[in-house]
């Protein structure tokens, strides 16, 4: 299950791409927030179109729960514009909060109401017309596997149906943008992996960003990748990028006898060779794999193959990468 | 939005135990109090039938029970405020209303009525006491109907103190604790004795029960109106700036 499917992932992102209009739902600009005197969002600015899924990732502390209870209207920025579908937030919160769908860290339920009875109250708030209220409330039960506890107290539920009850009224409304805090936090392997579908699902008609702590869970729902770290944005990317610059330019070469690396050198697309050890090497290379070149070449040299493979860095490799990065030369710079 | 807040605030109420003990002993205390009265209308009863322009059983049972009333309430309005916000942060729903699309006075004045409503609920179940001596009496309508007016206005006052002290803290025993202290220092801030004339009337003035008085005595006066009014809409005011000010503040 948390094995990330990288080639499902690559294929759902082209296709997410080509289904992609240019509508903006989410326009962030340098959006900053203190606390007093720290500095929690340093202007970060990003835009999130229909049919994307936007990963926030972060170390604790860096920011993103701050960045996401602002863009949901919870909490007023000290700087820098916010537009949702093109209506500005601060200017008009109660146009823009309609268009929103926001689940915090901890599940905002009422522990005294059964699911129904908080569902419809939702429906209520967010100003679904009575005639919509069923069918919207049925949807978003059935969307997220509340059925049978619909008559129980929200206060007798599992931690992980609690979140799931979060979830249901995030997107009652069938809102453009669905902003989600870490959206399977005390849930079950299962139920993960059911929550995950439906945000695929959901993030082909609407808008949704997703913070979460879970790398695999990025690669596994995401169609963009951004890091925030200390307020700032560290890394931007979308993820059929993200795949690309994880897969990486070298393949590692292990041999039973020793190399000669002006040999290995000698052959096409292979740039710098860097020796790991006398029977081991990391092979650079441009444009293509070489991998079947590197073959021939071993088996003629009679080197005895055992083992060639493409280096793949890992999301977490990138995130550690940046978010340490940053770390040494804040202390560098102190 | 306003009923739907105010709706679900009256209905939460009752989902608690809180509500319903609290009905059953202010029921209970004041029916002990208005039998008392009774009691004492019936001794002194004859005595008052030989004096001219003597008070009537409105005087004697109704007024002094409206005024222990709002004394018993001032106990446990804040009984009731308490959870208003405090709660709400404490259990991180207010999220809910923050994201929907709904104003900060909507919030507020969804919640203010919302208890209110369960106060006047109350005042009725109340006020069957007083109206029951009709079955063997008449009394003066007038001001029977002032002294529910004035008790409906201090709870009215009561719930927006009660409110606003409950969006200043996240522990709704602190929030209980403080409005209760409050409501109790606008109670008696007529009791200080000072020699200067100016003060003294300011401070009777600013009374919670100096303006209950009048309209137990069947006084209809514009002044005492605008007082709980304004002390209503002032509060009001004060916790929608509150929960504005949190939303800057974090």
């Amino acid at each position: 299950m948390l094995v990330s499917p990288s080639d499902r992932q690559a294929c759902d992102s082209d296709l997410t791409i080509k289904q992609m209009d240019t509508k903006i739902l989410i326009a962030v600009e340098n959006l900053s927030r203190y606390y007093g005197q720290h500095l929690a969002v340093d202007a970060i600015s990003f835009d999130l179109a229909q049919g994307e899924v936007l990963g926030f990732l972060g170390p604790n502390g860096a920011g993103k729960s701050t960045a996401m209870r602002m863009i949901s209207g919870n909490l007023a920025p000290s700087g820098g514009r916010i537009a949702i579908n093109g209506i500005d937030l601060l200017d008009r919160a109660r146009l823009a909060k309609a268009q929103i769908g926001y689940l915090p860290e901890q599940p905002p339920v009422y522990p005294d109401l059964t699911v129904n009875e908080y569902l419809s109250y939702c429906a209520r708030l967010h100003r679904v017309s009575k005639a919509q209220r069923g069918p919207a409330q049925t949807r978003a039960v059935q969307r997220c596997g509340l059925e049978g506890v619909g008559r129980r107290l929200i206060g007798n539920l599992s931690k992980g149906y609690q979140q799931r009850v979060g979830i249901a009224q995030a997107i009652l409304h069938n809102p453009a943008v669905v902003i989600l805090d870490e959206p399977t936090v005390g849930l079950d392997p299962n139920q993960i992996r059911d929550i995950r579908r439906l945000i695929r699902e959901l993030g082909e008609t609407h808008g949704i960003i997703l913070s979460t702590h879970i790398l695999p869970e990025v690669q596994a729902t995401c169609t963009r990748v951004q890091i925030i770290h200390h307020g700032q944005l560290v890394f931007a990317e979308s993820m059929g990028a993200l795949e690309q610059r994880l897969t990486g330019n070298a393949v590692v070469l292990e041999t039973v006898e020793p190399l000669d690396i002006s040999v290995l050198q000698q052959l096409g697309n292979v740039g710098a060779v860097e020796s790991l050890g006398a029977r081991r090497a990391r092979l650079r290379f441009n444009g293509d794999n070489p991998a079947a070149e590197v073959a021939a070449c071993v088996s003629a040299q009679r080197w005895g193959l055992v083992e060639l493979a493409l280096e793949r860095q890992t999301l977490e490799q990138v995130f550690v990468e940046l978010t340490c990065r940053e770390n040494n030369a804040a202390v560098a710079a102190a | 939005m306003l009923f739907t807040i105010a709706s679900r605030e009256f209905r939460n109420l009752f989902l608690s135990p809180l509500a319903w003990s609290i009905m059953a002993v202010l029921q209970l205390i004041l029916a002990y109090l208005f039998l008392t009265q009774v009691e004492t209308y019936m001794t002194l009863q004859p005595r008052l039938a030989g004096i001219e322009g003597a008070p009537g059983v409105t005087d004697i049972v109704v007024a002094p029970l409206l005024q222990t009333v709002g004394f018993v309430f001032l106990l446990i309005a804040p009984a009731i405020t308490m959870r208003t916000f405090s709660d709400e942060k404490r259990n991180h729903t207010l999220s809910l209303l923050l994201s929907a699309p709904v104003s900060m006075s909507d919030i507020v004045l969804g919640k203010f009525l919302g208890v209110a409503l369960f106060f006047f609920t109350l005042l009725l179940l109340i006020a069957a006491m007083p109206v029951s001596l009709y079955a063997g009496t008449t009394l003066d309508g007038g001001k029977l109907a002032a002294g529910l007016l004035g008790l409906a206005l201090l709870l009215s006052s009561f719930a927006a103190i009660g409110i606003f002290m409950s969006t200043l803290t996240e522990q709704p025993v602190v929030a209980a604790i403080s409005s209760f202290g409050l409501l109790l220092f606008l109670w008696i801030i007529d009791w200080s004795g000072t020699s200067n004339e100016g003060v003294t009337g300011l401070f009777a003035y600013l009374s919670l029960q100096t303006h209950l008085g009048s309209f137990l005595k069947g006084l209809f006066s514009s002044t005492d109106v605008a007082y709980y009014l304004l002390l209503t809409t002032l509060f009001l005011v004060l916790a929608i700036r509150r929960l504005d000010q949190q939303r800057l503040t974090g």
